[in-house]
């Protein structure tokens, strides 16, 4: 720790330098935290002086009108959320038992298949067939269009993460400790569950973060396969709310007079609030998992 | 296979085939693998043979067979759907915004994210430095829907904040969405926001990695910080460097999705020339009822140029250096 702190103290630079490096990043961080203050003022603001006024950032009129309105409307957005929340956990359970166990099989030395399997797992990092045949493998040939499978299994795991795995356990886990439980008489299975996986915590960690994100953000395979309303993700429902005023914009009187389009749409305020909604629980929690995402890269660039 | 030298432990004797080889342990690692051996084989070798689709015209076949049935029994189309594809007006636009846009986003990107993480490994005030890490990282976490959220609420042109503000200063309102000149910028800047935060700390993570002595023995030597920074500091973060650079090179020929369709508004008529990628192409044809053998020509004709890419891009780095070269 000495040792550190001094080297740091040579690779200091001049106060006013800091002070000017200090003002770039301040502003640089208060660019990425803002546009969430922009959202969540639309979100509290009166709708009638969002028209007159436009969108300000301390609003001319205070109104919990669009919270009001969600908790009315809470059978949607909670259905919606408790699909996110399924969709994100059962994910990530799925993904970090596909991503371990095959990083745990081509981290044996021993494996016959091993160089098979390396070059299965290399393969898809260079080359994949594209978004279009991915489509039509799970909608045409799978059929898993409208099942919330279309939302889980297309993601569920990565030559990335695998690697990750396989490189985390051949560098962490010590070979002695194998060894030592197939003379007691333990199969693969019972090592991987039972002895790797307890003491891999930080690579379980790292990948499941990357899995549990990438789920709870997911809008792409909802688009691509869920038409379903009863299926609709919160990130989904967000995009469609989007999409429907897009498409309204772009067909006037598409079959709607304006007081139908007014009615059946769900006022700015409330469509800020709905993102507000997303956005929370990843604010509050991404702070303490963001170390995880770059040990991912860390280990995954470590070579053998 | 059969006469690999091997060198495994296990009591394997090299003389015999590995079938014969094969032991209890090994069937037990197979079994082991076998739900993800299945998933691979599905979500990332079955669409491998989608390039099939590319050479069909693909018909439903009369009596209500499935999806490989119908394909199998199209006929033939050679190289028509890639010719249509590659002489529509289309393509030659979709390749020079994908590649251009790829481009400036691979350089951007990489420079600030190595000049942030420079400025922040040398600040004094290391708890500041954190909370500056922190606050750059949250745009990471957030999806392209989101995002297309903020920027609405910016740009929307009769309410948005920007526009708000021009008009305060008594300039005209811009119509965001319908201006095209605007958008390569709004997007790069957009791209540059959403992974500043994890390319610095990705980067300080391989800084802070380094041994201090290093530095103390420099400036024994008399180094300057110029120096300390060209002999010490760049090559540390260069096997890091070349890694995301291999990567991001074989992404060249595909683009973030989200970015270019969410953030857009689903790409209007007024940007379709600006904003256009081979993504956003592909997406909408699979949503029309544009003919799947076009479509699936596009997507394979990406997906072979990003494999190409990676690896040029991969035999570039060896022959520079071989040590950082990734495969």
């Amino acid at each position: 720790m000495a040792k550190e702190e001094s080297g740091q103290s040579l690779n200091q630079i001049k106060q006013s330098t800091n002070i000017v490096f200090n003002i770039v990043f301040l502003i640089l961080a208060v660019m990425c935290v803002i546009p969430l203050l922009f959202v969540f003022s639309i979100s509290i603001t009166d709708e009638e002086a969002l028209r007159v006024s436009g969108y300000q950032l301390i609003p001319a009129q205070f109104s919990g009108s669009a919270y009001k309105f969600l908790w009315n409307e809470r059978g949607m957005i909670l259905r919606a959320a408790f699909m996110s929340v399924l969709v994100t956990i059962l994910g990530t359970i799925i993904a970090i038992a596909l991503d371990t166990s095959m990083g745990y099989v081509v981290s044996r030395r021993n494996f016959k298949l091993k160089k098979l399997y390396t070059w299965l797992i290399f393969i898809p990092m260079v080359f994949n067939g594209g978004m279009l045949a991915s489509y039509v493998v799970v909608n045409n040939i799978l059929g898993l269009s409208n099942t919330i499978w279309a939302l889980i299994l297309p993601l569920a795991c990565s030559s990335f993460s695998v690697t990750i795995c396989r490189t985390f356990f051949r560098t962490t886990v010590p070979d002695s400790i194998i060894e030592s439980a197939k003379i007691d008489g333990a199969g693969q299975f019972r090592i991987w569950s039972q002895i790797v996986m307890p003491i891999s915590k930080p690579v379980i960690a790292t990948i499941g973060m990357f899995a549990a994100f990438g789920y709870w953000n997911d809008w792409f395979q909802a688009s691509l396969y869920i038409q379903d309303k009863n299926l609709q993700t919160l990130q989904s429902l967000l995009n469609n709310i989007q999409k429907n005023i897009e498409y309204i914009a772009n067909n006037p009187y598409g079959g709607l007079s304006l007081q139908q389009y007014k009615a059946s749409m769900p006022t700015e305020s409330v469509r800020m609030a709905i993102a507000i909604v997303i956005i929370v629980p990843i604010a509050c929690t991404y702070p303490f998992f963001q170390k995880y995402f770059i040990s991912g890269l860390t280990i995954g660039s470590v070579k053998e | 296979m059969g006469n690999r030298k091997t060198t495994d432990g296990g009591g394997s004797k090299s003389g015999k085939p590995w079938w014969k080889r094969w032991s209890r342990d090994d069937t037990e690692l197979f079994l082991l693998s076998l739900p993800t051996l299945l998933w691979f084989l599905t979500f990332s070798y079955l669409p491998m043979f989608g390039i099939i689709i590319a050479f069909k015209n693909y018909k439903l076949q009369q009596g209500g067979h499935g999806f490989i049935y119908n394909l199998l029994h199209s006929e033939w189309a050679g190289f028509g759907n890639f010719s249509y594809f590659f002489t529509s007006n289309s393509f030659t636009m979709l390749l020079r915004n994908t590649i251009l846009y790829n481009i400036a986003f691979i350089i951007i990107s990489a420079s600030v994210a190595v000049g942030g993480a420079l400025m922040l490994s040398s600040m004094r005030n290391k708890k500041g430095s954190k909370v500056y890490q922190t606050m750059m990282f949250l745009p990471y976490f957030m999806s392209w829907v989101v995002v297309s959220y903020f920027v609405y609420a910016l740009l929307t042109p009769e309410r948005g904040y920007i526009n708000g503000i021009i008009t305060s200063l008594g300039g005209e309102r811009i119509m965001w969405y319908q201006e095209p000149k605007y958008w390569p910028f709004i997007l790069i800047f957009l791209n540059t926001w959403k992974g500043m935060g994890y390319g610095m700390v990705l980067y300080l993570a391989s800084i802070t990695g380094i041994d201090p002595s290093l530095y103390e023995a420099a400036v024994m030597d008399g180094a300057t910080k110029r120096q300390q920074a060209k002999h010490i500091t760049l090559p540390a973060i260069k096997p890091v460097f070349i890694m995301m650079l291999i990567l991001d090179c074989g992404k060249i020929f595909n683009s973030d999705f989200g970015l270019f369709y969410q953030v857009t508004g689903r790409i209007p008529a007024s940007l379709y020339t600006t904003v256009s990628t081979f993504d956003t192409y592909i997406y909408n044809a699979i949503q029309s009822t544009a003919p799947i053998g076009q479509t699936a020509a596009a997507s394979f004709f990406q997906a072979i140029c990003s494999c190409g890419t990676i690896l040029f891009a991969n035999w570039v780095v060896s022959k520079l250096d071989n040590e950082n070269r990734i495969i």
